[in-house]
């Protein structure tokens, strides 16, 4: 196991040094730079401004600047248009916003998903079973950036009763539009595999000889059928995990919540290079992170998995 | 004819002679497609869908890029779908004819989608088949590394393509597509592990047949089922990619649309209560999903049985 998990970091590591790089890279391939503006800046001011940001030295040793700042200081550089900010204040900033509401979905996308799964595969072909099935399918449709805006319009609009978008620190009400909008089409997948995967186990062999047994339905369930049955549901955690960070950039840029999507959506648009490639980097590592904690606890849970 | 066979049709007094039509693996397939009501309804739908997208803009009263001066004012009075002025859906907040408009964006969205799906196909089947195929450390170091490309987060990464590289259709299809053959070539590298131990692939090798031969001619073929029901599935994926880009305003550019640059046109003007901007992007986004899960659900039904 030990073993196991030192041969799975070794992945990570290499992966994430990889990304950076090449984050790192396409950044200063692209054409056009930060002080690109539609009236051209004479060129000793150009050359100025790209002192004063280290921009004109050689690359490899600009990436060497950022790679010993980002893992020594936790410091992104700054950003190439607030003046004021660096890009790790404006992480910090947005941050905890998009940690708080993608938790909330997360657990919620779980906590429902696969209740509603086991349910539909215990009681297969009654009407919680249809209504589970027609519950999932009816929610591939409905990806965040549709959710949002009907959710809106049904509790806003119509109803009155949330309020339609801002944070305010995290209260309750601002929250539970974000977290619905953002959770509904994990929920539906996650109890989607539940429900195949359940139904799977519910027929093989094991499940027929604890019955025969004589162990009653609930225990054969709780006891013998789930464990084995979570296994792919595990091994999709790792997907949703990546789809609730990137439905953050729609969360935040519908809702105004104020998360790390929101800064990164406007660096795209204002060609903020310091905050895209700090939130590229910050999210690709939290994503490299979560899928190897996935894998360990795959591997803890199947002991038959070995790659 | 055999005898057996004579004297049953003799004894049930069938006296004609019944010839059983031959039934190819295909047919097969494309019959029980059909007994599927769901994947039927799902490929009528999007065929109006498509037939929209095709011939929308030619019926439609005004051209997409045009405003209705008339209307511009007062939308939220004078802009509801109306037969009278030629604006079948409506008009949006600037006036603009929202029938040609959704037919626009059809047209771009469905392309999207479709496109982005045949290069992820076409370069994720290639990639897994050889890597499948070769096998050994090679397949090893190429698997690898689409376990890193999958641990990288895809849409940021796109976004920073289509920052850097401009905002244009071409950038965006290629870079969908590019982001998508992850998944494909997983299964097309499981599926040519089986296909490649069995004995025609042998005997091809044994008569000294190119292993790029091989891949292209006796893998690629039976690879082709599994690879068109994954493609079907594909595409509302891409459609869903395409319009969460375009939804930030980061995708497709003005005048040009898409459901996703519709749907948020929409959703930020609700609030002055001209709803029909939203549902009617909605209403082909929703249709157009739902037919390509129901249609890829019947394929794969159809195309592998045993797996039901």
């Amino acid at each position: 196991m030990f073993q196991f998990i030192l041969r799975r970091l070794l992945i990570a590591l290499p992966t994430l040094f990889i990304l950076i790089a090449a984050t790192f890279l396409l950044m200063h391939l692209a054409p056009g730079g930060p002080f690109t503006t539609e009236k051209p800046l004479p060129d000793e001011v150009m050359a100025n401004l790209e002192a004063k940001y280290g921009l004109d030295e050689p690359l490899a040793r600009q990436f060497g600047t950022y790679l010993f700042d980002l893992v020594t200081d936790f410091d992104f550089g700054p950003s190439f248009v607030f003046k004021d900010l660096s890009v790790r204040d404006i992480i910090l900033q947005g941050f905890p916003v998009t940690l708080t509401y993608g938790f909330w979905a997360f657990i919620v996308a779980i906590s429902v998903g696969i209740p509603l799964g086991v349910a539909a595969a215990v009681h297969q072909n009654s009407w919680l079973d249809y209504l589970a099935v027609g519950v999932s399918i009816g929610a591939q449709v409905l990806p965040n950036f549709v959710m949002a805006p009907i959710l809106v319009m049904i509790f806003t609009l119509w109803l009155g009763w949330l309020p339609g978008g801002g944070w305010q620190g995290g209260q309750i009400e601002y929250v539970i539009m974000p977290v619905i909008a953002l959770s509904t089409s994990f929920m539906a997948s996650v109890a989607r595999m539940t429900r195949s995967s359940m139904l799977e186990i519910l027929h093989s062999n094991f499940i027929r000889t604890a019955r025969a047994k004589g162990l009653n339905g609930t225990s054969v369930i709780w006891r013998h059928a789930l464990k084995p049955a979570m296994l792919p549901v595990i091994s999709f955690l790792g997907p949703v995990f990546v789809a609730m960070i990137t439905g953050s950039m729609i969360i935040d840029y519908y809702f105004g919540t104020g998360g790390i999507g929101q800064f990164f959506t406007n660096a795209a648009l204002s060609r903020d290079y310091g905050v895209m490639m700090g939130v590229t980097i910050l999210v690709g590592t939290l994503t490299i992170l979560f899928t190897t904690v996935v894998d360990i606890l795959y591997a803890w849970i199947d002991p038959r998995i070995r790659y | 004819m055999f005898k057996g066979a004579n004297l049953f049709l003799r004894s049930e007094k069938f006296l004609t002679f019944v010839s059983i039509p031959n039934r190819s693996l295909w047919r097969n397939a494309r019959d029980r497609f059909f007994q599927n009501s769901a994947a039927t309804g799902g490929l009528v739908a999007l065929f109006l869908v498509v037939l929209f997208a095709l011939f929308g803009p030619h019926i439609a009263a005004w051209n997409h890029e045009d405003i209705d001066w008339n209307l511009l004012g007062n939308v939220r009075e004078q802009g509801a779908p109306s037969w009278q002025n030629g604006h079948y859906f409506g008009v949006d907040e600037l006036g603009r004819d929202l029938f040609a408009r959704t037919a626009q964006g059809t047209r771009i969205s469905l392309m999207v989608g479709i496109v982005g799906a045949f290069i992820a196909v076409v370069v994720g089947t290639f990639y897994g088949a050889c890597a499948g195929y070769v096998g050994g450390r090679v397949d090893g170091l190429m698997m690898r590394l689409v376990d890193i490309l999958m641990s990288i987060p895809y849409m940021f990464v796109l976004i920073l393509l289509l920052v850097m590289f401009g905002r244009s259709m071409l950038v965006l299809f290629i870079g969908i597509g590019l982001i998508s053959w992850l998944d494909i070539s997983r299964i097309a590298r499981g599926q040519t592990l089986s296909i490649k131990k069995k004995e025609f692939v042998e005997a091809a090798a044994a008569m000294g047949v190119k292993p790029i031969v091989i891949i292209l001619r006796h893998i690629f073929p039976n690879l082709m089922g599994v690879v068109i029901v994954y493609a079907t599935l594909l595409v509302p994926s891409m459609i869903i990619y395409e319009s969460f880009i375009s939804f930030l305003g980061l995708g497709v550019q003005e005048p040009a649309t898409s459901w996703g640059v519709l749907i948020n046109d929409g959703a930020s003007q609700m609030s002055y209560g001209t709803l029909w901007q939203l549902l009617f992007p909605l209403f082909f986004f929703v249709v157009t999903i739902f037919s390509f899960v129901f249609i890829g659900d019947g394929l794969r039904d159809a195309l592998d049985p045993k797996d039901r």
